[in-house]
């Protein structure tokens, strides 16, 4: 069992609260993963040529500033987004895959969660509700967001392990299920240049989904693929820069419920994640069909 | 409110924004032993699971709203009502009463339930009626994949159409189906629809309260029974592999 939640926002009123509305839908979940939690936020997209990128780190006393003045140098600005002592989130004048590369190079011990215009990753090891305060996401605000929380099965409870997955630019992905065929998958992939840092089932979806992306389908495309080439049992919530995508196995093993107004979309495990969202009771509900792809947002989705 | 302050009103309230779940079915449970008050309206649910549950008497509950998982679970004699969306397993081992549900129910409304009659005015998702025991379900809108998945006995009827997999394994229950169905489970068949069925199905129709759906216009699907009698040819395959 894990949660998974997501939500899109169709007003600014409610993107200005994306964290808070973020925040209590995963202590909601709590009872499905009290292992761990995390966040994906899609803030404001910086301009093209600079990147936002998210890191964390086991070692503690890491300075944060010195990495920003170093990035500064070597690209011209940057800055910090967010941090705290084992996270941050930094913003940076340069070439998202300059970035990465400089930062892996140069401080290997920084775990790299994402790099995009717009994602930011936090997760940590901890029940959804200390999460949500160590990481203050209730102050957050964004256009769209996904959450998890863990119950771990396939790999060890550690931060690393724990979800959402980034594998590319602004792509991430949250999982409910478990897959079966993921070393198979992992090593073709790895073979196809695709870099993996667990041994989690899910990263190797996220793997495959920037794999296909990369290759030039659409998002739409490559969770088709996801039918054909896993093998197993999921609920996929899906995040890109421009929006967000739910996939369920095509017997519906795990559960999924969307609703939806003309301020939000949303989809959660359960309902009453999304119960807490304002005009909940008179939102349009229903459970998304086993082996269909939906998909909301603006042009990444056209 | 105390269970005597609960017996002396018509219609006791409970918020369950206000008052924790475990309270509200204890409540219950106690009214079910005093008979006392009868009728319930129970608000702000919340999608939380289990509500209602357990309960044996003849009360009226009525739910404002959406409730999770097995709301009305294992139900005998009690009349509940949602007047919203609920979440898997609602009316799971149901023995009698009657359910009804205004939204769209999710996975496994009705499994393994025995007796009584649920009602989902909306939808319902997959495995729709699962090993259903001799309960009685009306859906008024469409099922998902697998209804009645080795459903043994009692009657599964869908006004709108089913997905795939529909009957698959069915023992001796029986599903009626108004609309399309996507793909019939192994051992299941459409047969013959006798005037018998229409009359039956006319009477389940109305006591679901559901006025505009001609029960002529249905098909009748029940097992093949090929896969779980016994045919003498095929004595030979039960041979214990050591003899």
């Amino acid at each position: 069992m894990c949660g998974i939640v997501g939500i899109f926002s169709k007003s600014s009123a409610i993107a200005g609260q994306l964290g808070s509305h973020m925040s209590r839908m995963l202590v909601e979940m709590s009872a499905r993963g009290p292992d761990s939690a995390g966040a994906a936020i899609y803030g404001s997209p910086l301009g093209a040529g600079a990147c936002r990128v998210s890191m964390r780190t086991e070692q503690p006393g890491t300075d944060w500033r010195m990495l920003e003045s170093e990035l500064a140098r070597e690209f011209g600005s940057a800055n910090t987004h967010r941090s705290g002592q084992a996270y941050a989130c930094l913003q940076v004048a340069g070439e998202p895959d300059a970035v990465q590369h400089w930062i892996e190079t140069h401080m290997p011990e920084l775990d790299v969660m994402s790099v995009g215009r717009a994602l930011e990753i936090y997760k940590d090891a901890v029940s959804p509700r200390i999460f949500v305060e160590r990481f203050e996401l209730a102050r957050m605000s964004g256009t769209h967001a996904l959450g998890h929380t863990r119950m771990a099965t396939e790999s060890r409870v550690n931060p690393n392990g724990s979800h959402p997955f980034s594998t590319g630019l602004d792509l991430c992905l949250v999982h409910n299920g478990s897959l079966s065929n993921h070393n198979q998958l992992r090593r073709e992939l790895q073979r196809e240049g695709i870099s993996f840092r667990t041994e989690n089932d899910s990263e190797v979806a996220a793997g495959y989904l920037t794999w296909r992306l990369r290759g030039g389908s659409s998002i739409e495309q490559a969770l088709e693929g996801c039918l054909e080439d896993l093998d197993g049992f999921y609920t996929f919530a899906v995040g890109t820069l421009d929006g967000f995508a739910v996939l369920r196995d095509p017997i519906a093993c795990k559960p999924a419920v969307i609703a939806e107004t003309d301020d939000w979309v949303a989809m959660a495990s359960e309902f009453r994640a999304l119960a807490l969202l304002p005009g909940a009771a008179d939102a349009q509900v229903w459970e998304p069909e086993g082996g269909r792809v939906y998909t909301w947002g603006t042009t990444v989705f056209t | 409110m105390t269970a005597l302050e609960d017996a002396l009103v018509d219609v006791a309230k409970f918020d369950l924004a206000g008052e924790p779940l475990r309270q509200l079915n204890s409540r219950l449970h106690e009214a079910c032993s005093s008979g006392m008050p009868r009728s319930w309206q129970v608000v702000n649910p919340g999608g939380k699971h289990s509500i209602a549950v357990g309960l044996d008497a003849e009360l009226d509950v009525e739910i404002a709203g959406h409730v999770g998982y097995y709301c009305a679970g294992m139900n005998q004699r009690a009349n509940v009502r949602v007047l919203g969306n609920c979440g898997v397993g609602v009316a799971e081992n149901m023995m009698s009463g009657l359910v009804v549900i205004h939204g769209n129910a999710s996975q496994s409304a009705g499994a393994s339930a025995h007796g009584g009659l649920l009602v989902v005015h909306g939808d319902a998702s997959a495995r729709c009626g699962i090993s259903l025991k001799g309960a009685d379900i009306v859906v008024e809108g469409s099922i998902a994949h697998l209804g009645a998945f080795m459903a043994q006995r009692g009657r599964l009827v869908v006004c709108g159409d089913a997905g795939h997999s529909l009957g698959d394994s069915l023992y001796e229950a029986t599903v009626y189906v108004r609309g399309s169905v996507a793909a019939l489970g192994a051992d299941c068949v459409e047969q013959e629809m006798r005037d018998e069925d229409v009359s039956e199905l006319r009477e389940l129709l109305e006591r679901a309260e559901i006025a505009a759906v001609n029960a002529a216009e249905f098909r009748r699907y029940a097992s093949a029974r090929e896969l779980y009698n016994f045919h003498v040819d095929n004595a030979g395959d039960y041979r214990h592999p050591d003899a």
